[in-house]
């Protein structure tokens, strides 16, 4: 091999193998280990000893700063950079600042759980090696893939080849770097 | 009936495996031969009306706002009538996407892609106009509190300061939700394309998503918070939409009952405008085995019942109008229903009243063409009710000597048939260049219906073949 191994991947045909073997997989010890699918299966992802709750996290803490700057922004504007007495009003009227702080918690929140989901994934990353498995490009398709990455402590090549063929995989190759 | 549907076979038809429904809705983009001659009229016919709106804002923005037939007493005519028609068609996208997912109704994963691009080009249409109706568009950043040498802060305490805020995030929260759940559709047609351009395009669209299952875990996450977000923020907007009116003192718009009446007239006129697109659409894309006469059945089911709301709105409006003793509360009700514009208040209760009515007949809501000329009864109601609450309501104020009477001028007519090309002309638009089911989400569904999930909490008796939906009532699985 002139290139260095990637990882070794799998491929199924349907989803149930995949979680079947994502699970088995897992329990053999890997822990560095991806299952690919061209929709979200219930329970890979846990399958594989993946839970992550830093989106939920960002989007909240995005929503909390979009609500404390947008109601500071407004206390700021007409209480105390230009005080404007508007009908005899007090001028931090709160009630009536609710509605454009909480559009903006709206929109921070969402840009959290947007950017928070790309950032964490990693993306935007157009180039990955594992676009280099063969026939990967169904897993966006109709077919589904788990692989075992090289960077694994347990990862050797014939051992885990081997046992991934054990799984019932419709087809088992080598992704180089 | 139960209140409480099963999630069956219905959702789809036909023997289909996951090849075959990513196939079948890919191919719509990726074989170009595929759009048929109606495709061309509907998208010629939007492009030639689209150039009538540019030619309308261009003569608007030379001679200035007194083209259209807006004056005092009435200051807010077709530009506020259209602009609120246009953003209440937008909220059926947002409910179909946000609201039902928090639910888990299964039934919106084929309509909720193009309902949410609906959503979007209503919203552009929408915009235009209190932006236009500023009469100078180009200053339109003085809304927006920057820091300026004019000293100037916009006053947070005003509706239509809301307003600004409230449609400004609508849009942007709208364009993120469509975009997200379009990035694994989008990477599926860069994996299928062969076209090197749209692969090109395609790849960069979808940013390297490359379906990892901790990937799926994390965009589910953010899915279901931008859901959470956007179902308080779509009944915000047109609950602030509303108290543009509500807050003011004038009879006819001071009404508490505003923003829940106006949030369901939103959905009312929006799932009309869902059904205008999905009937023939369907038909022309071959697309029954996925829009199913079920997912007519239930979109019609409720336009049903959010017209039963509004017009439960338009008694109540009656009755406190009576109620209040209010002599100009009063003197409003009767110029409604029998004052100059006696006609467009019958209309009125016919459109949103009346011909809803026929909904309850199952026979009616199968029937296509019966149900396609109700929603533009809906629609035209819809656009009947904002005429008689905001410009009837102005034309006989308080003091006999201002009263007036308003007509519009050819150029509001030019400007709303304008933006009816605008959104006609995106719309088609983007059946061509972009995926108009949401293929991940049917693939799931599919998975849900046949797979191991269908299996879970209940005596797998019916033992589908796995990857294809055949004639199995799964029982009630609502997940």
């Amino acid at each position: 091999m002139s290139q260095p191994i990637y990882a070794i991947v799998a491929e199924f045909e349907d989803p149930d193998d995949l979680l079947e073997a994502a699970e088995r997989v897992y329990a053999e010890g890997y822990r560095k280990v991806e299952a690919y699918s061209p929709f979200p299966v219930h329970g890979l992802a846990e399958a594989i000893g993946c839970d992550d709750s830093k989106v939920r996290w960002t989007c909240f803490l995005a929503g909390v700063t979009g609500a404390v700057v947008g109601m500071g922004m407004e206390v700021f504007c007409l209480a105390i950079d230009y005080p404007l007495n508007i009908g005899g009003r007090p001028l931090i009227s709160w009630p009536q600042f609710i509605p454009v702080a909480y559009e903006l918690t709206i929109l921070c929140a969402s840009f959290g759980a947007a950017l928070g989901m790309l950032g964490f994934n990693g993306l935007p990353r157009p180039h990955h090696p594992i676009f280099n498995a063969k026939n990967f490009e169904r897993a966006s398709q109709d077919r589904f893939f788990i692989g075992v990455e090289a960077v694994d402590p347990k990862f050797d090549l014939e051992a885990t080849d081997a046992f991934l063929r054990s799984l019932g995989a419709a087809e088992v190759s080598v992704v180089e770097e | 009936m139960s209140a409480r549907e099963k999630l069956n076979d219905d959702l789809i038809l036909g023997k289909h495996t996951y090849r075959s429904i990513n196939d079948k809705v890919n191919n719509v983009v990726l074989n170009q031969n595929s759009h048929s001659i109606p495709w061309a009229v509907c998208f010629a016919v939007g492009f030639m009306l689209l150039q009538l709106m540019g030619l309308a804002i261009l003569w608007l923005l030379y001679r200035g706002i007194g083209i259209w037939g807006v004056n005092n007493p009435v200051m807010w005519g077709w530009d506020i009538i259209n602009f609120v028609w246009w953003i209440g068609i937008g909220h059926a996208g947002t409910l179909i996407s946000a609201i039902l997912l928090l639910l888990k109704q299964s039934w919106r994963n084929s309509i909720n892609r193009f309902a949410e691009a609906m959503t979007l080009f209503a919203v552009s249409c929408a915009g235009l106009f209190p932006l236009l109706h500023t009469g100078r568009p180009y200053l339109a950043y003085w809304m927006f509190p920057y820091p300026n040498i004019l000293a100037m802060t916009p006053n947070f305490r005003s509706p239509l300061l809301w307003d600004v805020f409230a449609i400004s995030t609508y849009a942007t929260v709208s364009a993120v939700f469509w975009f997200l759940g379009l990035i694994p559709d989008l990477a599926s047609l860069r994996d299928r394309s062969k076209n090197p351009i749209f692969r090109f395009l395609f790849g960069m669209l979808a940013m390297g998503w490359r379906g990892a299952a901790s990937h799926w875990q994390r965009y589910e996450s953010a899915y279901i918070m931008l859901a959470g977000l956007s179902t308080p923020l779509v009944l915000s907007v047109h609950s602030i939409v509303s108290f543009d009116f509500a807050v003011s003192n004038l009879p006819g718009w001071h009404v508490t009952l505003f923003p829940p009446y106006f949030v369901a007239g939103a959905v009312y006129a929006g799932f009309a405008m869902v059904l205008t697109l999905a009937i023939p659409v369907r038909a022309w894309y071959n697309m029954k085995d996925f829009i199913t006469m079920r997912h007519i059945d239930w979109m019609a089911k409720v336009m049903l019942a959010t017209g039963l709301i509004v017009f439960y709105g338009y008694l109540c409006e009656a009755f406190f109008s009576w109620y209040s003793g209010n002599i100009y509360e009063r003197s409003m009700l009767y110029y409604r229903a029998f004052g100059p514009y006696a006609l467009a208040y019958w209309m009125l209760i016919l459109c949103n009243g009346v011909i809803p009515q026929f909904l309850w007949f199952p026979k009616i809501r199968t029937n296509l063409v019966a149900l396609f000329i109700i929603c533009q009864f809906v629609s035209l109601g819809m656009w009947l009710e904002r005429f008689v609450i905001i410009s009837v309501s102005l034309h006989r104020d308080f003091l006999p000597s201002s009263w007036g009477f308003y007509t519009p001028t050819i150029w509001d007519v030019a400007m709303f048939l304008g933006t009816i090309g605008q959104f006609t002309f995106l719309m088609f638009g983007f059946l061509r260049v972009l995926p108009m089911i949401n293929n991940f989400e049917m693939k799931e569904l599919l998975y849900r219906m046949t797979g191991r999930g269908h299996h879970h909490g209940h005596n797998a008796a019916h033992h589908a073949e796995p990857a294809l939906a055949g004639h199995t009532a799964a029982d009630g699985e609502e997940h």
